[in-house]
């Protein structure tokens, strides 16, 4: 029981480590709480009654047979608890744990605000355990790659810039096929919708790029995507620590918007992408809110939905049941719209998963967990078993999931528990039922 | 004895009280201070609406996710807090030493009831001192702080009880009781007690943050 018996061997965590000494550590880790944090820490710390009410809310614990060490408190006890008992004096191997917990073994989802009665954020102190890594050196190595990538490109693929133009160009030749006069417009000023993508979409999943398009095309959207970096909506450097990254990263997203001086940014299906926008990345840039409007594409699926900019052919055929991601339902409270957009779309009852809306179950892939890599796959999909069971019981075949990390988590859950359910989209949906142009 | 007894029923509540006011007043003051300098991104958020959405949702029973999903815990919470404040503030023989003092007193429980909430708020910590020795996520979780305030809240009590009763030896359970009341008192700035006024910030912060950026509620 306890972190130690499950260590997972990661070679950032390892090589990072190898570099440390008692003291540097110490050194790191008065810098960080004396220097960034304040009350806020200072009083979780302090008022935390060690109730063990929040335990029941993570679906790490959940998962796995209910093991003291996973519940939310026990977390923050094993880490940023420990380095403040200790006045930050702790061995390097000790640091690798704490790096394994606060990278892997939380997703930053806050469903255990919902069970703290005196306010304490479980994921501010794991954001700032994180904070501390960085700072040390120790980040598992996948997702610090992405975090390299972000600094080097803009975006976390390693997309070079001809290779985005390449590929918006690519997906345009594709699309005329089937919607002769499409374009996507790049670097149009002025335009009422600036799209924003994450890069895996250009990098692997550009069917998406090609369905958006064709969303837009069909709706006769005026709309544009920049041609130079800043596209690249995501924020991997929020959930590694790298604070000061993540802000130059909202700066270029939202000043690539600006220089085109577009009415708005709407964003694919992304959950931490719209957190760092909304509420993160743009703090720490020095914006209490948003410079540009931002819009997530639940909302901006409503808005074409509703006002009959796109019409159906056909629905999906139901019954569905939906994941609400945490960053865009629980983070901004986009449950009601995202239920209006399926009932529109589907042919068919929502069947709920017992743990819905704000009070919705982790997909455990998100909060930077699934970019960990291969070396905590396993770890992580065993977490989601809580949400498997949720799925299963549903009894339906299809799961809505309007995130990028949602996707990928569930896929690999519901191949590993062999749930045998299909999982989509919006962007899917509506381009499979929508009513195309006439040519 | 007597001379014992006047001692810690005169000075040492006068100074437990200043203690506790002026440690209080520290205390908020010195985090307030804290918070403006370093955590300007979370104080620029503070709304009142959402504040108080936030503490008077949580502050029914059976409302928030965690009381429905705690119901043991959340009935004996309830309880232990209400009796906690209100009988000590409501008790007849402390309100007779008020009123001897400074001829100011209030309306007043009755000794049966009196006694029945003090059972219970006894009642209470063992029940919060079981689930510290044998529930296997709070025994994880529990720091000899925790013990430490469990021991502070639960000694005036106990010894009240034993005293009212006249159980044992009436004068040395007295002048206890009177010590653990102060120690009470003195304490709450300085342990986890603080959590009294703590909490109310860090919920208002909360219900800030869910109801003005997260758009969501957060119970």
């Amino acid at each position: 029981m306890g972190i130690q018996d499950r260590l997972i061997e990661d070679v950032g965590l390892r090589e990072g480590v190898s570099r440390l000494t008692e003291d540097k550590i110490q050194k790191t880790v008065n810098a960080v709480i004396q220097g960034e944090t304040g009350a806020r820490l200072k009083a979780y710390a302090e008022i935390c009654l060690r109730c063990g009410m929040c335990t029941e809310a993570c679906h790490f614990y959940l998962s796995h047979d209910q093991d003291p060490s996973y519940a939310p408190a026990a977390k923050v006890k094993q880490t940023i608890g420990t380095l403040l008992a200790n006045s930050g004096r702790v061995s390097p191997d000790q640091i690798y744990n704490m790096a394994q917990i606060a990278y892997s073994e939380c997703n930053l989802c806050r469903r255990c605000v919902h069970f703290c009665p005196v306010g304490v954020d479980t994921a501010y102190m794991m954001i700032t355990m994180r904070r501390i890594c960085h700072k040390l050196g120790v980040t598992p190595q996948y997702i610090q790659d992405t975090a390299h990538s972000h600094s080097a490109t803009f975006n976390q693929m390693w997309v070079k810039d001809d290779e985005w133009t390449d590929t918006l160009q690519w997906q345009e030749d594709e699309a005329r096929d089937e919607f002769p006069d499409l374009r996507i417009p790049l670097d149009k000023e002025g335009a009422d919708v600036y799209y924003s993508v994450i890069a895996p979409e250009p990098k692997f999943r550009t069917q998406l790029i090609y369905q958006a398009a064709a969303i837009l095309h069909t709706a006769k959207i005026d709309w544009t995507m920049p041609a130079e970096p800043g596209w690249d909506n995501s924020d991997m450097c929020m959930f590694t620590g790298d604070f000061e990254m993540m802000g130059r990263l909202k700066r270029k997203h939202f000043e690539s918007a600006q220089k085109l001086k577009v009415k708005r940014i709407v964003m694919g299906e992304c959950g931490h992408a719209f957190r760092s926008v909304y509420d993160v990345g743009n703090r720490w840039a020095g914006w209490k809110h948003y410079p540009v409007p931002v819009v997530h594409s639940v909302e901006f699926f409503w808005e074409l939905l509703t006002q009959g900019k796109i019409k159906l052919v056909s629905k999906y055929p139901g019954p569905v049941t939906l994941q609400d991601p945490c960053n865009i339902v629980r983070g901004r409270g986009l449950g009601d719209k995202l239920r209006e957009v399926i009932r529109i779309l589907v042919d068919g009852e929502i069947v709920e998963t017992a743990s819905n809306r704000e009070h919705n179950l982790c997909c455990s892939a998100g909060g930077g967990v699934i970019n960990c890599g291969p070396p905590f796959k396993n770890a992580r999909v065993a977490a989601c078993k809580a949400k498997a069971d949720q799925l299963r019981a549903t009894g339906v075949k299809t799961i809505i999931a309007p995130c990028h990390n949602c996707h990928g988590g569930l896929d690999d859950t519901v191949h590993k528990y062999e749930l045998g359910m299909e999982i989509k989209f919006l962007g899917d949906i509506i381009y499979q039922c929508m009513e195309r142009p006439e040519t | 004895m007597y001379g014992l007894y006047n001692f810690v029923t005169g000075p040492l509540v006068w100074a437990s009280f200043a203690i506790f006011i002026l440690g209080s007043i520290y205390r908020l003051v010195s985090m307030y201070a804290l918070a403006k300098k370093k955590d300007a991104v979370s104080l620029a958020y503070m709304d009142w609406k959402f504040s108080f959405r936030s503490i008077f949702n949580w502050l029914i029973p059976f409302n928030a996710l965690g009381w429905k999903k705690n119901p043991v815990l959340t009935v004996v919470t309830y309880v232990f807090h209400i009796c906690l404040l209100a009988t000590p503030i409501l008790l007849s023989a402390h309100i007779i030493l008020i009123e001897e003092s400074w001829g100011v007193s209030w309306w007043t429980l009755s000794d049966s009831t009196a006694d029945i909430m003090t059972i219970l708020v006894i009642v209470a910590c063992a029940f919060f001192a079981g689930r510290r020795l044998y529930q296997k996520d709070v025994r994880f979780l529990t720091t000899g702080q925790d013990w430490l305030i469990l021991t502070i809240a639960a000694l005036p009590f106990i010894t009240g009880f034993l005293a009212y009763h006249q159980l044992f030896n009436y004068q040395v359970l007295i002048i206890a009781h009177v010590l653990a009341g102060n120690i009470m008192i003195a304490a709450i700035p300085f342990t986890r007690l603080s959590h009294m006024f703590f909490s109310v910030f860090t919920r208002a912060y909360m219900g800030s943050e869910f109801g003005g950026i997260r758009k969501a509620k957060d119970w």
